[in-house]
């Protein structure tokens, strides 16, 4: 009997070896370790500016969580950079790296604006119009740097960058237009048509306290389902990683990889471009003039990271981010700079690019310990 | 060739004593012992996973042994690391080079440990240091050479310089002939002839029987962790070798039915092409392979033959020319192109081409069907199908650590990578196979398996293109062998007529009645 109890509390440590073993190889293990580190470097710099970090971090936490209606904002600031995430997410399945969901994600904000100013649509249908304008444009966008790299070679992070610049121009002509224009002063343009916006009916606005709550994260939730299906379930999603993991063998294989990244980073375009068409058809209404870059489409990039490009590991990674984001906005009110989520965003981005630093110690401190 | 012998059996320079290694549940040493005379050349014998890379590693301080005794010239040691093992005068090279591509040889075999005249590195001094050990063991290495403008062959020297330079008697050799054409490998054995009449102690990790007979003295054969023997080499035929590793009778000769080549699958006719730097490298080549026979491809590397098969696999566009296949000309078409109409192959590089290394075996054995039915239906993959051929194919190929198609084809080892490769080119059951260099890197018992595979092809009446730079394969497989110098196939002898001396110089640009007066 007593052998036998022996027995059993063997396998059962054995099996909790194997679970730790299996969780020092899993991304989400660093991503945690990643997160911890941003917040202690983010309350190291509000500790050496003079301000309480307990003080400042539960002003953030109690800025998300303490009311319904905070969590909704909370909501409303991520659907955007869902959508980027998943554009940045499913790029970087290719082997390319969108840096240019920043610009897809002007465009397509932009195509919305004018489809949602200038046709006059019943409600459903405009909604749907601005969103194809909007698809459509962050295609085009992310299609003509696909072009410049596969027939010219010319490497995409250039040409990605430089289209990020041109949308950013570009926007800010076309507000100023006549047509688009707000009347009267302001630099922005007109409001879009109430047909073509996305809130949710009056009422649920209500009950959520929030004249911003937006079909948006449905959309973007339904997005980052429809990737996760087309790459792991797709001929398309099988032809997309094997030439994101080898170019080689999926040209050896017969796969026309050119063909792949047309459709792949078109695609990539136009999740941004809906991030666009989100953020303004359920948030801003309008397009201001801008001074400089918003910082969606980079923000993506974090997203992805985080959820190291999975895509229903974008819908959460999205949240956290636009928590922060929202949150952040709230510190002023104790007088800490909001620019300290900034800093925590980007400490947590340079400790999941240096995980495998971890990952080493850890297995290494593991082996040593079994040595012995 | 006679070799001579330069080892002293009065000093024992290396003491392995009962040396056992566990990685957690895994004996990979079962109480090995292997004893190594000064001047002696010791082949380590065994499959890939035997164990061998393991029981050096330890000499070498990358592991410590769980139990069992290490001397080195007589006196007790703890290697602790390849820092304390270096200082005794033992040096690894390892299989993959460890270089920095844009340096010189002098610099990379001066990094970490840079001889400085007041601060400044005595660059001087090094590059002389290096030519005169480079001239002693005639290496004939140039110590102004960037290491991304010399071949191979010479990178590896390098790296036995650079082991050298550190004052080390004692060479270990992992797998050194792996990526050397024939004529770099009769070099390095010279090389390490050369060492031993020095005094140095060569160990050689090697499962090329080949090289052991031509270089070793005394070879130490390891079977699934386990010490089997310690034999003379002049004693034992390399049949005896074999068995000796695999642990069962090996057949080297394959087994071919007579059978008399039928209608030309491929008919390739005046082909010109180009390789990247713009040089013409194929000048008009012509080349006919018909059913039931096997075609080897004999040449020197570099003469043509990666560009030929690079065309036909549709990686590469030609210049000019014909590819008849099946009656229609299929120059330049795509890999797509070629595939449905009847070319499969086994790439030269199996990790680059052969497999997405990050997709499941069970994903990679569908590389070219994963659009076709069964395996996906309106654009939808259908993995119950694709994991259920994957299961078929690892038991009828004996694709081993696969977990039945489950696991990353990248964790597998290089003979396994190799068959699934095989399995799936196989069953796509193609009229002509192109197999280039299938068993590099091979151990005995995977190359058997990968040439009777081949055989079974041309056995089953369909064509094939062999293009290997192992004479002995093309000899032992092919039906005809066409030998292509210069972009130009220069002569053909039928299989059982070849000797090594006539394809030699034939590859080396003689013709065929050159070698014939």
């Amino acid at each position: 009997m007593k052998q036998k109890i022996n027995h059993n509390s063997e396998t059962s440590q054995n099996i909790l070896k194997i679970k730790v073993q299996g969780l020092i190889y899993q991304n989400a293990l660093y991503t945690i370790i990643a997160i911890f580190f941003g917040f202690l470097v983010g309350g190291i710099f509000l500790w050496s500016a003079g301000f309480s970090p307990l003080e400042a971090y539960a002003k953030l936490f109690s800025s998300v969580f303490s009311r319904p209606k905070y969590l909704i904002w909370s909501v409303i600031y991520a659907t955007p950079l869902v959508f980027t995430g998943l554009s940045v997410a499913f790029s970087y399945k290719m082997g390319v790296f969108n840096i240019g969901a920043e610009g897809q994600f002007v465009v397509g904000s932009l195509a919305a604006l004018c489809v949602g100013i200038l046709v006059d649509a019943p409600p459903v249908l405009h909604v749907l119009l601005c969103m194809l304008a909007a698809i459509a444009a962050g295609m085009v966008w992310s299609f003509l740097v696909a072009v410049l790299r596969v027939r010219f070679g010319i490497n995409e992070v250039l040409s990605f960058i430089m289209f990020n610049w041109i949308a950013f121009y570009l926007s800010n002509y076309v507000i100023n237009t006549k047509t688009i224009h707000k009347v009267g002063g302001g630099e922005a343009s007109k409001d879009i048509r109430e047909s073509a916006r996305i809130l949710l009916p009056q009422s649920l606005q209500n009950i959520f306290q929030s004249n911003k709550a937006n079909y948006g994260i449905l959309l973007a939730i339904i997005a980052a389902v429809a990737i996760w299906f087309i790459l792991t379930k797709t001929t398309f999603g099988y032809r997309v990683q094997a030439v994101g993991l080898n170019p080689h063998a999926a040209k050896y294989g017969g796969i026309n990889s050119d063909k792949t990244m047309y459709i792949a980073m078109s695609l990539s375009g136009a999740l941004a471009a809906l991030g666009g068409a989100v953020q303004l058809m359920g948030n801003s209404m309008r397009i201001s003039q801008f001074a400089g870059q918003e910082g969606f489409g980079f923000q993506g990039i974090t997203v992805a990271l985080i959820a190291s490009s999975h895509p229903i590991g974008c819908i959460f990674s999205g949240l956290f981010y636009g928590a922060m984001k929202y949150g952040g906005s709230k510190l002023n009110l104790i007088d800490a700079p909001t620019e300290v989520v900034d800093i925590i965003m980007g400490t947590i981005v340079l400790f999941i690019a240096i995980s495998h630093v971890f990952r080493y110690l850890i297995t290494r401190r593991l082996k040593n310990k079994e040595e012995k | 060739m006679k070799k001579t012998s330069h080892f002293d059996p009065n000093t024992v320079a290396v003491q392995m004593t009962d040396i056992v290694k566990k990685f957690g549940n895994f004996v990979a040493n079962d109480h090995i012992n292997l004893t190594v005379y000064k001047g002696e050349v010791h082949a380590i014998l065994g499959e890939n996973g035997a164990g061998k890379s393991t029981l050096m590693n330890i000499l070498y301080g990358l592991y410590k042994p769980t139990s069992g005794s290490i001397s080195i010239f007589g006196s007790p040691v703890h290697i602790e690391n390849p820092g304390h093992a270096i200082e005794l005068g033992i040096g690894m090279v390892h299989q993959h080079f460890m270089l920095v591509e844009p340096f010189t040889v002098t610099e990379n075999i001066i990094l970490g440990m840079e001889p400085t005249k007041a601060m400044v590195v005595d660059i001087k001094k090094a590059r002389r240091k290096v030519k005169e050990l480079s001239e002693r063991y005639g290496m004939h290495v140039d110590p102004d050479a960037k290491i991304e403008d010399i071949s191979v062959g010479m990178q590896q020297r390098v790296e036995i310089l650079k082991v050298l330079y550190r004052g080390a008697n004692i060479l270990i050799l992992d797998e050194p002939t792996a990526s050397l054409t024939p004529q770099e490998i009769e070099e390095l054995i010279n090389i390490i002839r050369n060492l031993t009449a020095d005094g140095k102690t060569v160990l050689l990790i090697t499962h090329k029987l080949k090289e052991i007979k031509a270089s070793a003295d005394r070879c130490t054969i390891i079977r699934q962790g386990k010490y089997i023997n310690t034999v003379d080499v002049e004693a034992v035929s390399e049949h005896d070798l074999a068995s000796m590793m695999v642990g069962r009778d090996v057949q080297f000769v394959v087994d071919k039915k007579p059978i008399e080549p039928g209608e030309v699958i491929i008919d390739i006719q005046d082909l010109h092409a180009k390789d990247y730097r713009g040089v013409e490298v194929l000048k008009g080549l012509n080349l006919k392979v018909r059913r039931g026979e096997i075609v080897g491809l004999a040449g020197v590397d570099g003469n043509g033959q990666t560009e030929l098969v690079e065309i036909l696999t549709g990686l590469r566009k030609g210049e000019s020319g014909k590819v008849i296949i099946g009656g229609k000309d299929l120059f330049n078409a795509d890999a797509h192109t070629l595939f449905d109409n009847g070319v499969s192959s086994i790439p030269a590089d199996r990790q680059k081409h052969g497999l997405v290394l990050e997709y499941s075996v069970a994903y990679n054995l569908v590389l070219q069907n994963y659009d076709k039915p069964p395996f996906s239906k309106h654009g939808i993959l259908k993995k119950d199908d694709i994991y259920k051929h994957a299961e078929e194919l690892v038991g009828k190929f004996d694709i081993r650590g696969a977990e039945g198609g489950t696991k990353e084809a990248g964790k597998l080892s290089g003979g396994n990578q190799q068959k699934v490769i095989i399995a799936r080119e196989v069953t796509n059951d193609k009229d002509l196979l192109i197999a280039v260099n299938p068993t590099r890197g091979l151990d005995v018992g995977a190359i058997e398996f990968v040439h009777r595979y081949i055989v079974e092809q041309r056995n089953k009446n369909k064509a094939v293109l062999l293009v290997s730079f192992e004479l002995d394969e093309i000899m032992s497989l092919s039906d005809r062998i066409e030998v292509i110098y210069n972009g130009n196939i220069v002569g053909s002898v039928p299989g059982y007529k070849a000797n090594e001396k006539v394809l030699g110089l034939m590859m080396a640009g003689g013709t065929k009645n050159e070698t014939e007066d």
